[in-house]
């Protein structure tokens, strides 16, 4: 299973590499919300430092919304998905890869948009170790119910408007979690975010779990 | 004829040959007429208590009322989604479309029944606690179920085909309750954080007894068989709907060999 999943990750990590499409289009998207997110709340009023955390993990989550749809698109073309079915893959070494591919590229959205927090926004990034520790759990819960989400949506004529429907709701404990995660390492109490982090790796752990079993139900589909 | 027989394809709760006296096709049987006039005459009884028979509250005055509609809408709300997701689980293991009606017809009504809930529970704490919202857990994670409910009727409704519509549904069904769990515990944990643990202040915690708590439970029965009786009605529309979209594609196909054969 793990061989099927690094090879499906490959697969999408080596697309991405050629079309640039996440660093090229996703990144950039991640970037403008923070600076329409500045312009929304004044930055000399202080709102902006304090509202930092939610607004990088919201943020997160429109890249995530994206990113998915970006997952699905690159095979939708004409016998792609049936030419996936006949690879024998198994399905959660598919899901996995998908979700890893995913992981990487968000992971790469948060690091440019922590550079963006931290010119645009002035926050200081003195608790990296939470940072990590919490964008790495984040990362992987949101990659995962983002490739659950993504493959039930897949064929639909209205994927792109039901997605974020599906997946936003499912999300949102990792917003709280990481959200909380985040101020407590940006103002110097690092103690109050672990058990946050902790949070969202067990939802990691129930959302991989989810998605190796029923991954293979969707896929099915004749 | 019960509902809780799982069987499959073989004897549908639809009965074979249903047609009222104008002669169109009904999804009424004797069972369901009988459910129906329950529902039908406890109805006024369950607005005569709650409204005349019941005193006001001695804390919370004429508002307690409105517990009388909240209360039972929580209970069946809470239980048409814990059928969805069992009806996924069993979709998941026997493939049946039995179960893919059960589940969606529960989705159905569950979604109809969480929206009474929080209209009333908003109205309520309007009254009660001068705030129509509070970042409560239960609050939330209802909201929250409302919206999953919502995702899955749209994810129901966008999907062409009945295989991949039941497939799909089901996938969302399960995941239905770990993400309320998931949703009333995190908020749980971050309110706690932050204000007082609970809403629900002691001041107001009253003593039900007598005749408003046998209003509670009379109107939670009556609700229940509301839920008993639509989801029957619920399940058959579907069914009727299913032979219809077969039969269709069975009248496309000839049509589409007579035309290939002249």
């Amino acid at each position: 299973m793990l061989r099927d999943a690094m090879l499906v990750a490959g697969k999408d990590l080596r697309v991405e590499a050629r079309t640039r499409v996440g660093l090229g289009q996703v990144a950039p998207f991640a970037v403008l919300v923070l600076v329409l997110f500045g312009f929304a709340l004044d930055p000399d009023r202080g709102i902006l430092e304090a509202a930092t955390p939610g607004l990088f993990w919201i943020t997160v989550l429109f890249a995530s919304v994206l990113g998915v749809q970006r997952a699905y698109a690159v095979e939708s073309g004409a016998g792609v998905r049936d030419a996936l079915r006949l690879t024998s893959l198994s399905p959660g070494g598919m899901f996995l890869g998908k979700a890893l591919a995913l992981a990487v590229q968000l992971l790469a959205v948060e690091l440019v948009l922590g550079v963006g927090v931290i010119v645009l926004y002035g926050a200081d990034p003195a608790g990296w170790i939470l940072l990590v520790g919490t964008a790495l759990p984040a990362t992987a819960g949101i990659a995962a119910a983002g490739s659950l989400s993504g493959v039930l949506a897949v064929g639909l004529r209205v994927r792109e408007t039901l997605l974020p429907l599906l997946l936003l709701p499912v999300l949102a404990p990792v917003l709280l979690a990481a959200t909380r995660a985040f101020e407590a390492a940006l103002d110097g109490s690092p103690a109050d975010g672990w058990p946050w982090a902790g949070l969202l790796a067990l939802f990691a752990v129930v959302y991989v779990g989810c998605g190796i079993g029923l991954y293979g139900t969707v896929l099915e589909e004749s | 004829m019960s509902i809780g027989n799982g069987q499959s394809a073989g004897t549908p709760l639809a009965t074979q040959d249903t047609r009222s006296v104008t002669g169109h096709p009904t999804t009424g049987s004797p069972a369901t007429r009988v459910l129906g006039i329950i529902v039908l005459l406890c109805l006024p009884l369950v607005l005569w208590l709650s409204f005349v028979a019941t005193p006001p509250d001695a804390v919370q005055g004429e508002s307690v009322r409105l517990l009388y509609v909240h209360v039972p809408s929580v209970t069946v709300a809470y239980v048409a989604c814990f059928v969805t997701f069992v009806a996924s689980i069993m979709w998941l293991w026997k493939r049946s479309e039995w179960w893919d009606l059960v589940g969606s017809s529960a989705a159905e009504i569950g979604s109809v029944f969480t929206a009474l809930t929080l209209v009333s529970g908003m109205i309520w704490g309007q009254i009660t606690w001068g705030t129509a919202w509070e970042w409560d857990p239960r609050l939330t994670s209802t909201l929250f179920l409302f919206l999953l409910l919502v995702g899955y009727q749209a994810l129901r409704a966008a999907s062409p085909d009945r295989s991949s519509r039941s497939r799909r549904s089901a996938v969302i069904g399960l995941l239905l309750v770990p993400n309320i769990l998931i949703v009333n515990r995190s908020v749980q944990w971050w309110r706690s954080l932050h204000q007082d643990a609970t809403l629900f202040r002691t001041d107001l915690d009253f003593r039900i007894e007598g005749l408003m708590l046998f209003t509670w439970m009379f109107t939670t029965a009556v609700g229940m068989v509301l839920l008993v009786w639509l989801l029957f009605h619920r399940f058959r529309v579907g069914w009727l709907a299913n032979r219809v979209e077969e039969r269709q594609l069975s009248e496309a196909v000839a049509a589409r060999r007579a035309e290939a054969t002249p």
